[in-house]
């Protein structure tokens, strides 16, 4: 088996008396879509923030590429290579659609220390971010102002400024939320062929994408991972059962 | 009524050249020097909008790179009038009279000292970026009131206005025409940062620090540039603005003058271009034709300014083109 | 250098520490129930001022000019509350800086047309005025001593009130979760009066105090309302116990600075020069022990939020 692209080493978290993550230790390997999926509260998206360095860990580590990136903040993380979609849309609103993949051109290319010409006139940022934006079927927006388009629309132009990064790694906080049922059937088409390019962490409440998609599923509880195996595996499982689908059910 | 924003900005500009040109054909000088005046508070609020209006951060000591500048000015022009070196312990300078060498220390004082002030204030934010830049501001404020050498309290006259090679400085249209032309470059190179990577970096970064994290950017880093960049501009402005009175004095780092300096950018429009020259006109002109009309003007600049902050945001430019202003 | 002066400079220092304190408690008070930053405090401390000294010319009783200083800012800020400051609290912090300067310029000017430019002026009570004797010898003004004194009994009735009070109980809450005590059933607008006027009352009542040892002029708000903010971003946004410590710190190092810099500096420099260096580093002391905290604690002493 390869190694994996990226790992979290006995990971923990604590708010107060409150334990967000406890003792993780996940992978993520090459060309796979692994989802981790949980109750509301399990602590996903705390695990998130500590992978691409929005939140400190107490204790344990991130590797990524075979390094340890635990001391370094999410730009540098970003630099390294770690593409990321929020939960909640993180966008330059007022922007348009091009200039939000812009940025992510800029932050792949040269970097912003560049003063004089227009970012976009310049051809090759543009290039790059129409690229991305033609990828996930937002051409058409291009001069759309963000704060115009539609809830799926920002969730396509959010994985759209991950492209632009031509990550190593994508790291997806429910990219499905909110999405309608067409929506999400194109998402999941889409992030299908994505793997190959990039493996993706994806954190996900929407279960039937998740169960078409993932080669592995870890199921988080109060912190904790309880289980990891594949949508067969998960399904059948007992512990999850209990813990998990039957809380909700 | 809406415009294009392109068509107001040339008609500002054109209004700006056109009130001296009239006030020289009718031999008004004051008018001149009331044009001027817009002009150059029009560029510190220039500078100012670059991290207020593109970058979010509500500078409110803006006022101390105005003062750093003119008391460049001052303290440099003094020292070549009394032909004594300045002495700053290390080395001995010349002073100066010719204004490009006058604006150079200007910009490069302010730059230093905005990278300073920069590293230590970027780390907070909110409230207390506000705080502590009002109160390192007013730091200078009373050191300048303590610095006994250069007039203290009373400031520092200037017989004589500084040279700028060619031209005659002392005539009022001439002055007009170099800051004319100094802020019509500086807004040149405003809105060509405006529109560059880092401007377009900066201005996300206002809008969401996390995605410009996500992308691999550090925005306190781009915060700095641009925090160094807008006191470097406003320094210069406070250069000029010594040399249209050849006087400088601590309220040049006054807190009121920081507020001002905001209340301009207000008015015209948060993040627009020409925001600031706007504000500044129509400020320079409710200044002259209400303070003529009663010496209690600020309640009515007071009144004027919560019906937009409550009622209106955009400023005028946002009234004429229909397009918001900036969220900060 | 004699210890006389050395304990009388401090006492100075504590009894400019403790009037700050009366600022900056409002001040943090505000900012933390309600999240805003409201530049019109020094303002309601000329307000309070104006009040005490012009009670207090027409009936010749200092005691009833306090009374009019507390009720005349506590209006005041009720009033600015009701008609513009509850507008501001779900706004940008450069609408609130703005809104609130306009009302400092709408006050000042104000002022200035019902009182003129001229500074008016407050006696100090026949009854604390002249020297007291402290033990060891030294003569301290007894309208100062007064001072430190009122200012120390509001600290601990500010404690008490927001430690062991119903109304202490809700301010608790607000600055927590504001959607919690909404839920709770607490009237949140009057909660947000009641403490807006609460800390207008404790600028009103600096502003009435210290009128009494300098002049009662336009414009008097602004210098202290500054250093307030000093004190309250060394001790830490929203902190009473922060406001407390940093006003004492900010008091001490202004004064004390003032006084023994220019002595210090004279050890190694001559008179006049060391007079002046050191006079100027004084007046910057409290700014560089600002920025010495902040390198250390960014969000202050005591401060949690940023």
């Amino acid at each position: 088996m390869s190694d994996p692209v990226l790992a979290t080493h006995q990971l923990s978290k604590r708010f107060g008396a409150l334990c967000a993550t406890d003792d993780v230790s996940i992978d993520l390997r090459p060309g796979e879509i692994h989802a981790i999926i949980g109750p509301n509260g399990a602590g996903k998206s705390t695990l998130i923030k500590q992978i691409c360095g929005g939140l400190r860990p107490d204790a344990g580590k991130i590797m990524f590429l075979g390094r340890d990136v635990s001391g370094l903040d999410a730009s540098a993380r970003a630099r390294a290579g770690l593409g990321r979609s929020f939960q909640v849309s993180e966008l330059a609103m007022e922007d348009t659609v091009l200039e939000n993949a812009v940025l992510g051109a800029i932050g792949a290319g040269a970097g912003p220390w560049r003063f004089w010409r227009a970012a976009t006139r310049t051809a090759a940022l543009v290039e790059r971010a129409e690229a991305a934006l033609a990828r996930v079927g937002l051409t058409a927006q291009r001069d759309q102002v963000v704060a115009s388009l539609s809830h799926g629309q920002r969730r396509q132009l959010e994985v759209a400024v991950a492209l632009t990064l031509s990550p190593k790694a994508f790291i997806m906080d429910e990219p499905m939320a909110g999405l309608g049922a067409e929506g999400s059937k194109a998402l999941t088409g889409f992030l299908d062929g994505l793997r190959s390019q990039a493996p993706i962490l994806l954190v996900e409440h929407d279960m039937d994408a998740v169960f078409a998609l993932a080669d592995r599923i870890s199921v988080l509880v109060y912190g904790k991972i309880i289980a990891t195996g594949s949508a067969d595996d998960i399904r059948t499982s007992a512990v999850v059962r209990d813990a998990y689908l039957g809380d909700a059910a | 009524m809406r415009m294009n924003e392109t068509w107001v900005n040339a008609l500002v500009l054109l209004g700006l050249v056109a009130v001296p040109g009239w006030a020289l054909m009718v031999d008004e000088p004051f008018t001149i020097t009331l044009a001027t005046r817009a002009a150059i508070l029009a560029l510190a609020a220039v500078g100012l909008n670059i991290v207020l209006g593109i970058g979010g951060l509500v500078s409110f000591g803006h006022a101390l790179f105005f003062g750093l500048g003119g008391y460049a000015m001052g303290i440099l022009a003094f020292h070549a009038q009394t032909y004594s070196a300045l002495d700053l312990g290390f080395i001995q300078i010349e002073g100066s009279t010719s204004m490009p060498v006058i604006w150079l220390v200007a910009m490069g004082v302010s730059a230093l000292v905005a990278a300073v002030i920069g590293i230590l204030t970027l780390r907070t934010s909110g409230v207390y970026f506000i705080m502590i830049t009002l109160a390192f501001a007013q730091m200078f404020y009373y050191f300048a009131i303590s610095w006994a050498q250069y007039g203290g309290e009373d400031g520092l006259s200037i017989y004589v206005r500084n040279g700028f090679p060619g031209l005659n400085t002392l005539a009022p249209i001439q002055f007009f025409g170099i800051c004319f032309v100094v802020l019509c470059l500086v807004l040149l190179l405003n809105a060509r940062v405006q529109a560059s990577p880092f401007g377009l970096a900066l201005n996300a970064a206002r809008q969401s620090a996390t995605r410009v994290e996500a992308v691999g950017l550090d925005p306190i880093k781009l915060r700095l540039v641009a925090f160094v960049l807008s006191g470097a501009i406003t320094g210069l402005a406070g250069a000029l603005f010594a040399d249209l009175n050849r006087f400088v004095s601590p309220s040049m780092f006054s807190w009121t003058l920081s507020g001002e300096l905001i209340v301009l950018i207000i008015i015209g429009g948060v993040g627009r271009l020409m925001g600031p020259v706007i504000g500044a006109c129509i400020f320079v002109g409710l200044e002259h034709f209400l303070g003529g009309l009663t010496d209690f003007w600020h309640i009515y600049l007071g009144a004027i300014l919560l019906c937009i902050v409550l009622f209106g945001r955009g400023g005028v430019i946002g009234l004429l083109t229909g397009k918001e202003g900036a969220h900060v | 250098m004699s210890l006389i002066l050395i304990i009388e400079q401090i006492l100075n220092g504590l009894q400019f520490g403790v009037m700050l304190f009366l600022m900056a408690a409002g001040l943090t008070l505000i900012f933390g129930v309600m999240g805003l930053i409201n530049l019109a405090h020094g303002s309601l401390y000329m307000v309070g001022a104006f009040a005490a000294a012009a009670v207090a010319g027409l009936t010749g009783s200092f005691l009833l000019g306090l009374i009019a200083a507390l009720a005349a800012a506590a209006l005041a800020g009720a009033l600015i509350e009701m008609v513009v400051i509850r507008r501001l609290y779900r706004a940008a912090h450069l609408d609130q800086v703005l809104a609130t300067f306009a009302l400092i310029l709408i006050f000042s000017e104000g002022t200035r047309w019902v009182f003129g430019s001229f500074p008016l002026f407050l006696d100090i009570p026949a009854a604390l005025s002249g020297p007291v004797t402290l033990p060891g010898g030294i003569e301290y003004p007894l309208y100062r001593l007064a001072l430190i004194g009122i200012g120390l009994g509001v600290g601990l009735g500010l404690w008490l009130l927001i430690e062991r009070t119903r109304i202490g109980i809700q301010i608790r809450a607000g600055e927590n979760d504001r959607e919690m005590i909404a839920a709770l059933g607490v009237d949140i607008s009057r909660l947000y009066t009641v403490v807006f006027a609460l800390g207008a009352a404790l600028a009103g009542l600096a502003g009435a105090l210290v009128g009494a040892i300098q002049s009662v002029q336009v414009g008097m708000g602004e210098p202290v309302l500054i250093l307030a903010f000093v004190v309250i971003v060394i001790g830490g946004i929203g902190s009473i116990r922060g406001a407390f410590i940093g006003a004492l710190l900010v008091g001490l190092t202004d004064t004390l600075g003032g006084v023994f810099l220019p002595e210090l500096f004279k050890l190694f420099m001559d008179g006049g020069a060391a007079q002046k260096s050191g006079s100027a580093l004084a007046s910057m002391g409290i700014y560089l022990l600002m920025g010495a905290v902040l390198i250390w604690r960014p969000t202050g002493l005591f401060g949690a939020r940023a």
